[in-house]
């Protein structure tokens, strides 16, 4: 064995996705170009990567959830001070699991819905999963920089190539502005990197040079929140994201709204707030304000698009509005409820994409004014959107009624209005999502809805029911999450160290 | 009875090992049957490429301590023991890329022997310790180069970019030669150390010559605003000899910009600084601006290939040990990339017989899926993204401008990254989102040709490029042993 690298779980779960597409891409092309050999293998790695989180999970220790765990590191470039350094906390924890199922389901619908070219495609999916999962783990920054890179790659293909009519355009208003963000981040991390002589994400070195509440240090501060602003994206710089949702294939606008934004928000936390608290606490006002700005405005365009993917991408606009203000309220109750929503949105919105995916296929179209009546004789289809639907206005009991209370009382302390915001927020929630219901399951039968449209088939059903129902579980026990990520001094509303201690981690030499 | 200096060998062995294979080369296009020329020519000339490589490494193993050798005339340190390996590694992949060419017969063995001859030159230039040497290895090199820009005399335009470089670069020559001149008028000295030691810090004389000699090197880094020739010469040259001026002759160029600046002219840092650093902006610039609009892909990698020198002087510009690191390591993966993005084009040009352009590109990546993705792979190289050593090298190089305190240069690389990506992704774009052309295009000879050698050299450059990025570590160590002399 000794030869062998020691590869810990944050490390295999990364390597899982990437070996796994390397199998899918050395498979030979098959005749009949639906790919199912190659869409097999790759649905069967998802799988494996999910089980293996379950794995993670049982091992990861919650009675320290803000030590990272399960991780590794080793000097990768010594002269810059750069490791590869990954590991677990929990906050990172849930959400690779989310992306793990999220796109575990997005692959499951690609395999059975047929793509062509189907081993680079499927190579892609799994590229993009490794690409998000190291987001997630990765403990040094210029590691999660190149991990935040990485998933710009795939994802310009995939939207490229297999998207719609309007896809190039779509892509490059995607990199764009995508990269116009990460490579201010980019100076930023170099100047905070250099400054401190290491790009680790936590340590004693932290902060130790660069004073806090210094005009260097709102800077860097912002080319941070600049990066992940715009892949959130928060208003305004959501310019890239209605083209984006609505040209690419279903499963990858899932990915993209239900995972990739949650590494802008993922972010946010981590990186903005942990390594620079003091222009944190400074730039609070603002940032909330432009957060419910986001959230209220999100929500009236979601009401007033004219499309099914355009009110899931608009609402996904003004769900990350809203996670923003959970994370920036600067709480322990904030951030678990912001961190329980970002689970659940990420599962609704994957959702309600791969539903809208159904609905087109069945349709071919998308527009509002041309659905309609599609409850009658299809009930699969009219349960699942409905409860989608249910959970993604935030009924109480379900678990995103749990994330959004959390997130507005724990804003609460930071002023009353951005709470009553949220809540007029939630009724805005209400409305479009109950438009939305009525446009495509009810009304009278659309022009472009065929009598013989079948119900949902069995897979259908099967990838569908599957985000839905890890959200039932997390509606019956929302405190999963929000009281296993910040440790117990959650109701305190005082800001707290994100990371509590830095146990070496290596096991290897 | 003349004295001779005592000449160490061993320190001249890798140019001795591409000069020999240049006269065997040579012989070859008269001994040797017009069945074989070609084939033997080529070999002899790898074999060279292999012996700098190898004596490149000998050489790096046992010269710890730099020294002036051959009476102060040449360089035996590391830096030159790593031109002579990043060079050769250079010339192989060129010989492979070039091997079946469809190139006349008539001139095959001394395409061979001016290959060998011009990497001789660039390895020498880089190890140039004074004036003379250096503007002899300068002349020997271009001189090479303009020829192999002319050799295929079938090729529509060959000459003409031959013409132009010759010009153009003999002018960029006679520049350097004056400043030189001004320089030996002001201190009286040739070798670098001497002038450095000459003391003349305030001369406006010796200012004037440093900035001629800057412009000199400018010109042969293809770095803006000196870089007229380069789209035209990069475009109208075989393409084997445009992926070896892209490569090699940026190796040379800057490798020796850092060395002359930094050995002759320590003094006068806070001058040259600030000129590495305009001309790094105005290269970025105008490579990347011009590129965006280009339709011809050896125009628009020629045009890249200016900003990348833009984004090398910056590493010059910092003017400390982690720039001159970042820089000999920069130039490693930019090497391999520039290479294999040129041998993907020769690899279409040959398939369909026209200069490649963003339109008949299309449908590359589907119908080879090999060349397709590996020119995928060094776009994306240049652009600085991960899992290639661009990501590294540009990091690495804006890391040193930010320990200089120059973190406004990194913002400029940034802005200029940020708009680089719009035409490297049109590339890709063509390769992958549009239609081919079916139809449209008599692709010559029915089926793609496969080309082993040319697979085999793209697939070195691939494995360079995402090689550089794992093992960024290791690598770094060499540069910084490699490197420490000069400060």
């Amino acid at each position: 064995m000794g030869f062998l690298p020691h590869i810990e779980l944050a490390t295999a779960l990364v390597l899982i996705p990437l070996i796994g597409a390397l199998g899918v891409l050395s498979w030979p092309d098959e005749p009949d170009g639906k790919g199912r050999i190659s869409g097999g293998i790759a649905l069967a790695v998802a799988v494996v990567e999910v089980g293996v989180w379950i794995l993670t999970l049982k091992r990861f220790d919650f009675s320290a959830p803000q030590t990272i765990q399960l991780g590794q590191h080793h000097v990768w470039f010594k002269d810059l001070g750069v490791s590869y350094d990954v590991g677990f906390t929990a906050f990172g924890l849930w959400l690779v699991g989310l992306t793990a199922v999220v796109l575990t389901a997005a692959i499951a619908y690609a395999f059975w819905t047929g793509r062509t070219r189907a081993n680079a495609y499927y190579a892609l999916m799994l590229v993009l999963l490794g690409a998000i999962v190291g987001v997630f783990v990765a403990q040094d920054l210029l590691l999660f920089y190149a991990f935040f890179e990485a998933m710009l790659i795939p994802l310009y293909v995939l939207v490229g190539v297999w998207g719609g009519a309007g896809r190039l355009r779509a892509t490059l208003k995607f990199v764009l502005y995508t990269m116009a963000g990460s490579l201010l981040m980019l100076v930023s991390i170099l100047v905070f990197g250099i400054h401190n002589g290491s790009f680790s994400m936590y340590g004693p070195s932290l902060g130790a040079t660069l004073p806090d509440h210094s005009t260097s240090s709102t800077l860097l501060f912002l080319g941070f929140m600049f990066a992940f602003a715009i892949k959130a994206p928060l208003v305004p710089f959501h310019g890239w994201l209605p083209d984006a949702y609505r040209e690419s294939s279903p499963e990858v606008a899932a990915v993209l709204s239900g995972v990739v934004s949650k590494a802008a928000a993922y972010g946010f936390l981590y990186i903005a707030i942990h390594l620079f608290p003091g222009p944190a606490d400074d730039l609070r006002t603002p940032i909330l304000v432009l957060a419910s700005i986001g959230l209220v405005y999100g929500s009236l365009l979601a009401f007033r698009a004219p499309d099914f993917r355009g009110v899931v991408a608009y609402s996904s606009l003004a769900q990350m509005g809203l996670i923003t203000i959970g994370v920036f309220a600067q709480s322990g109750l904030g951030w678990s409820g912001a961190t329980l929503q970002m689970v659940n949105h990420g599962l609704i919105s994957a959702a309600l994409f791969l539903l809208a995916g159904c609905v087109e296929r069945r349709t071919g179209t998308g527009e509002l004014s041309q659905l309609g009546g599609m409850a009658r004789g299809r009930p699969v289809l009219a349960t699942l959107t409905l409860t989608a639907g249910m959970i993604a206005l935030a009924v109480p009991l379900s678990s995103s009624f749990a994330g959004e209370f959390l997130i507005l009382a724990g804003v609460l302390n930071r002023g009353w209005g951005y709470s009553v915001v949220g809540a007029v927020a939630i009724v805005l929630a209400a409305m479009y999502v109950l438009r939305l219901i009525s446009a495509v399951l009810h009304r009278d039968v659309g022009p472009a809805v065929k009598e013989d449209a079948r119900d949902l088939g069995a897979w259908e059903l099967g990838v569908v029911a599957a985000l839905l129902g890890c959200l039932l579980a997390l509606s019956v026990w929302p405190a999963a999450i929000s009281e296993h990520t910040f440790g117990h001094d959650v109701v305190t509303d005082q800001p707290f160290s994100l990371i509590t201690e830095t146990p070496p981690t290596s096991a290897a030499p | 009875m003349i004295d001779t200096p005592s000449v160490d060998w061993f320190a001249l062995a890798p140019e001795l090992a591409l000069l020999a294979a240049s006269a065997v080369a040579l012989l070859a296009a008269v001994l040797v049957p017009r069945r074989v020329r070609r084939t033997v020519a080529a070999i002899v000339c790898a074999l060279g490429y292999a012996g700098a490589v190898v004596a490149g490494v000998l050489l790096y193993l046992h010269s710890e301590d730099a020294e002036t050798v051959v009476a102060g005339g040449f360089s035996r340190d590391r830096l030159v023991a790593s031109a002579a390996v990043l060079v050769g590694g250079i010339g192989i992949a060129t010989v492979l890329l070039a091997a079946r060419d469809r190139m006349r017969d008539d001139h095959v063995a001394e395409y061979y022997a001016l290959l060998a001859a011009a990497g001789a030159g660039m390895i020498f230039f880089v190890g140039a310790s004074n004036l003379m040497t250096l503007f002899l290895a300068l002349e020997w090199f271009s001189i090479c180069l303009y020829i192999l820009c002319a050799i295929d005399g079938d090729q529509p335009g060959g000459l003409e970019a031959a013409l132009k470089y010759l010009v153009m670069g003999s002018f960029g020559s006679a520049i350097l030669l004056f400043g030189s001149a001004l320089v030996y008028g002001v201190t009286g000295k040739l070798r670098f150390v001497e002038i450095a030691a000459a003391g003349h810090g305030h001369d406006p004389v010796l200012a004037v010559g440093l900035a001629l000699i800057i412009v000199g090197l400018g010109f042969k880094a293809s770095a803006a605003p000196f870089h007229m020739w380069t789209p035209d010469v990069y475009q109208g040259a075989p393409t084997s000899v445009t992926a070896f001026m892209s490569s090699a002759t940026k190796v040379a160029a800057l490798l020796l910009s850092l060395r002359v600046l930094r050995e002759a002219f320590p003094s006068q840092a806070h001058l040259w600084t600030v000129a590495a650093a305009g001309l790094a902006v105005v290269s970025l610039a105008v490579g990347n601006l011009a590129a965006l609009a280009q339709r011809d892909v050896k125009r628009l990698l020629a045009y890249s290939s200016i900003s990348h020198a833009g984004f090398m002087f910056i590493a010059i510009a910092a003017n400390n040990p982690s720039g001159a690191r970042a820089l000999l390591f920069y130039l490693l993966p930019y090497s391999a990339m520039s290479l294999g993005a040129f041998a993907v084009v020769a690899a279409r040009e040959r398939e369909l017989g026209v200069p490649v352009t963003l339109d008949n590109l299309a449908g590359l990546g589907w119908e080879r899926p090999f060349l397709g993705a590996s020119l995928w792979l060094f776009l994306l190289g240049f652009a600085g993204f991960p899992l290639t050593g661009g990501f590294w090298g540009k990091i690495y190089v804006f890391s040193a401008a930010v320990e200089r305190g120059w973190t406004w240069l990194v913002i400029v690389g940034v802005v200029a990254t940020a708009v680089s990506l719009a035409y490297y992704l049109a590339v890709v774009r063509s390769l992958y989102m549009r239609p081919a052309l079916e139809g449209r295009l008599a692709v010559a000879g029915g089926s793609p040709p496969s080309e082993p050698l040319l697979e085999t050299a793209v697939a070195a450059c691939v494995v360079v490029t995402v090689g550089t990025f794992f093992f960024v570590g290791p690598l770094a160590d060499i540069a910084r042993d490699a490197t420490a002399f000069l400060f």
